[in-house]
């Protein structure tokens, strides 16, 4: 069993160093996930101040998610997360382009980049908040609407559907559209002059170049903002849960998720509330395996499947 | 084999991470200690604001001084009372009162709850005899027969269990009247005299009346639905859950507030773009620059609510009878099951919620009507003490004590504060024709098996 010993092993220092990520991941992260997923299959609520459970039910908190509107909440979160993040990622897609096209020589492009940046950070609810002041029915978006005569009496925002989910949209645009400009920049700044160069010489205009080579080459980039997207989509709660003051009004069609979830905590109702994490995670879950395929697995000339297949052979000559 | 060590070890601590869980969740009654002959240091109270704490300096002849930043009081004899303060909002203050008091029996002595307070829209919660949290005040050697006999009745009534026996006291007692804008009463009526104003708001059809009128001048009655929901929630007949049941029966009387809303909403007689209570809307709608008549307050609400939010002249307001007796709001307090500071306890909830004097000191210096019965009429007669500069002198007591003589409390459930939120919530859309009935009578239902899992069945009246 024993191995010949070259030279000296440092490895074990590895492990040391780790040991404190590792203790405080069991602790705080493992443990409370192992425990979210155990109690999902538990009755343990609170009625007033009387701890109720908690008791094995087997997967009746599952079944009982699946009767209630959890698909319909699920839905809401996607369709706020599309409104948010087609402006997001078509815009910071453009301002990326824009700025790091060395011929345009956008004058205060600096400024303009921490412009961009400023909105992500305040922090959600604060931002919530303002929206929530300056859309409400004696705010001053409606004054000014008012005073230069496009309306003659009050626009309620938040009491339509299309008004609250669009606002939401909007505040997450606002919110992400920097973050995600500033990434496609390094993404694209990152891709040889040489390229583009030869590009150019051969009379590439600059839509086929953004089309032909930039587009693919920051591909990696783009799922990478397209799966932080999805999750934190996923995960939406505190932007829709102040601006609606957690009822996700008007009939419940700004109900996230999260906001869902919420709920089930108020009385402290951690059988529900695991259960519904569980279904999350399985979803993350799928959704990112489904953005992996898609973005690195689509042709056969990449990186990846090439190493793969060449891995393969190796394993069959063997 | 390191690997495989590792892979055991790793397994075990999952397992025992698992397992942990299990064995501790805590007991939720525990024996009151009884035997405790020996007085702790510390009192801790909890509550949710500096409101307890104010009533308790400005009464209590024990207190010696309090600490800049308010969180502890010393006592002539060195017990410090320790101001544990959580706000009431999204329900932080009930969730650390909750952890608080389900680890009550393992805490060391002088971190232990010994006071803590409760609303009304959530007392019943504590009050409850089978959870026992909150000690029956015979325990703590106060007799309310004797000892609260000069309280307003139905006070008493609240802060008691399904079987009676009374686990809460208060200083506090909150009759609500009308209160409304002179000027515009001017307008309208053409006087702004409480008692012929009084007359045109006297009960629901009179009011309706009234209300054509105001709108034909350009103004509200009030300022939303929401406004008037106390009147009817608090007159309900059947408590919103039946001790010992798991089915939610909303009471008819909530339904008619539900159809009463929608007629005035549509007529006009309500701000449309008020929509629900504490919100910036609402809080503009007293404004000087609003239309709004009325609006339906206990004492509180006008010193609390109404005063800071008003800013015109200081005497344009004036309170009168509402079309219905109600009330709204109170705090209670408890003496926790499971205190070490027995006799403090007794001491502090006898000067604030019981003796007369303290009372009336606490009505004088903080304009609450105040739980004691001869007291307040006392009040009543005598203008010079009690009249409102922000009445225009008026004496708001001469109102408020014959509606507090004759408040009977609607029955209370644990379930209360989910209801009356939500109900308010659901309905919402309704009201502002988002949704219909039916719509609203099912997001009610899914919202409020959300808030309450225990609950089954939601009933609606005929």
């Amino acid at each position: 069993m024993k191995k010949k010993r070259k030279g000296v092993n440092y490895s074990k220092w590895g492990y040391i160093f780790i040991i404190p990520f590792i203790l405080c991941f069991f602790i705080f992260s493992l443990i409370p996930l192992v425990d979210t997923i155990r109690y999902s299959f538990y009755e343990y609520y609170r009625s007033g101040i009387k701890e109720i459970g908690p008791t094995f039910i087997g997967f009746d908190n599952y079944t009982s998610l699946l009767q209630s509107d959890m698909i319909k909440y699920a839905l809401n979160t996607v369709i706020l997360w599309v409104i948010g993040f087609i402006p997001q990622i078509a815009v910071a897609l453009l301002l990326a382009v824009w700025f790091t096209n060395t011929r345009k020589k956008i004058r205060g492009m600096q400024f303009f980049k921490v412009v961009i940046y400023l909105p992500n950070l305040i922090m959600a609810s604060a931002f919530a908040m303002l929206f929530f002041t300056i859309f409400s029915t004696n705010g001053p978006i409606n004054s000014i609407l008012m005073s230069i005569g496009i309306s003659n009496k009050p626009i309620d925002f938040m009491g339509s559907v299309f008004g609250t989910r669009s606002l939401i949209g909007l505040m997450n645009f606002l919110m992400w559209f920097g973050n995600t400009t500033i990434m496609l920049m390094a993404a694209i700044m990152g891709i040889s002059v040489d390229v583009i160069e030869a590009a150019e010489l051969d009379g590439c205009n600059s839509t086929k170049r953004f089309y032909y080579i930039t587009l693919p080459l920051i591909r990696p980039i783009l799922a990478y903002t397209l799966v932080t997207s999805i999750i934190g989509g996923l995960q939406m709660f505190d932007v829709p849960q102040i601006f609606t003051n957690g009822q996700g009004n008007p009939d419940r069609t700004s109900m996230t998720l999260i906001m869902f979830l919420n709920n089930h905590l108020k009385s402290k109702n951690y059988g529900m509330a695991g259960s519904l994490s569980v279904y999350l995670f399985i979803i993350s879950g799928v959704l990112c395996f489904i953005v992996y395929r898609m973005t690195n697995n689509s042709d056969a000339d990449s990186d990846r499947a090439i190493a793969k297949k060449k891995a393969k052979e190796e394993k069959r000559r063997r | 084999m390191k690997k495989r060590m590792v892979a055991i070890l790793l397994t075990a601590i999952v397992a025992a991470g698992s397992l942990a869980g299990c064995g501790s969740s805590p007991k939720t009654t525990s024996v009151p200690e009884a035997a405790n002959t020996e007085e702790g240091k510390v009192i801790n109270i909890y509550s949710w604001n500096n409101e307890f704490r104010e009533r308790v300096e400005a009464v209590y002849p024990e207190v010696k001084e309090t600490s800049s930043d308010g969180t502890v009081t010393t006592l002539n004899d060195g017990t410090e009372i320790h101001w544990i303060v959580n706000p009431n909002q999204d329900g932080v203050y009930q969730q650390k009162l909750d952890e608080a008091l389900l680890n009550q029996a393992n805490a060391a002595a002088d971190s232990k709850v010994d006071i803590f307070l409760s609303e009304t829209d959530y007392v019943f919660k504590y009050t409850d005899g089978d959870a026992d949290v909150a000690m029956p005040l015979v325990d703590l050697g106060i007799d309310p027969a004797a000892d609260l006999g000069d309280q307003y009745s139905f006070t008493k009534v609240t802060a008691s269990d399904q079987s009676g026996v009374q686990r809460g006291s208060t200083w506090q007692c909150c009759p609500g009247l009308l209160v409304y804008r002179r000027d515009i009463a001017m307008d309208a009526f053409g006087t702004d005299d409480p008692e012929l104003v009084g007359e045109k708001v006297k009960d629901w059809d009179t009011l309706k009346a009234s209300a054509a009128e105001l709108k034909a001048k350009g103004y509200y009655t009030f300022s939303s639905y929401a406004d008037t929901f106390r009147l009817y929630s608090n007159s309900i007949a059947q408590p919103w859950v039946t001790s010992g049941e798991t089915v939610i029966k909303v009471d008819k009387k909530i339904t008619d507030w539900i159809d009463v809303s929608k007629e005035w909403l549509d007529e006009g007689y309500y701000d449309k773009n008020v929509k629900g209570q504490w919100t910036d809307d609402w809080n503009k709608a007293m404004g000087s620059q609003s239309k709004v008549f009325a609006f339906l307050f206990p004492a509180w609400g006008i010193d609390f609510t109404l005063t800071p939010n008003w800013d015109g002249e200081s005497n344009s307001w004036a309170v009168t009878n509402a079309p219905q007796e109600y009330n709204w709001g109170g705090s209670y307090v408890h003496a926790a099951t499971g205190t070490d500071n027995l006799e403090y306890v007794k001491d502090i909830i006898l000067a604030v919620t019981a003796d007369k004097d303290n009372l009336l000191k606490i009505s004088k210096e903080y304009a609450d009507f105040t739980n004691t019965v001869s007291g307040m009429q006392e009040a009543a007669e005598d203008d010079a003490t009690y009249s409102s500069e922000f009445l225009g002198g008026q004496n708001a007591y001469k109102y408020f004590a014959p509606v507090a003589e004759n408040i009977v409390i609607a029955p209370l459930s644990a379930y209360d504060q989910g209801c009356v939120e939500l109900i308010q919530s659901s309905f919402g859309d309704y009201l502002q024709d988002l949704i219909d009935y039916d719509k609203a009578k099912s997001n009610f239902e899914t919202a409020i098996k959300e808030r309450y899992p225990d609950i089954t069945e939601v009933q609606w009246p005929e």
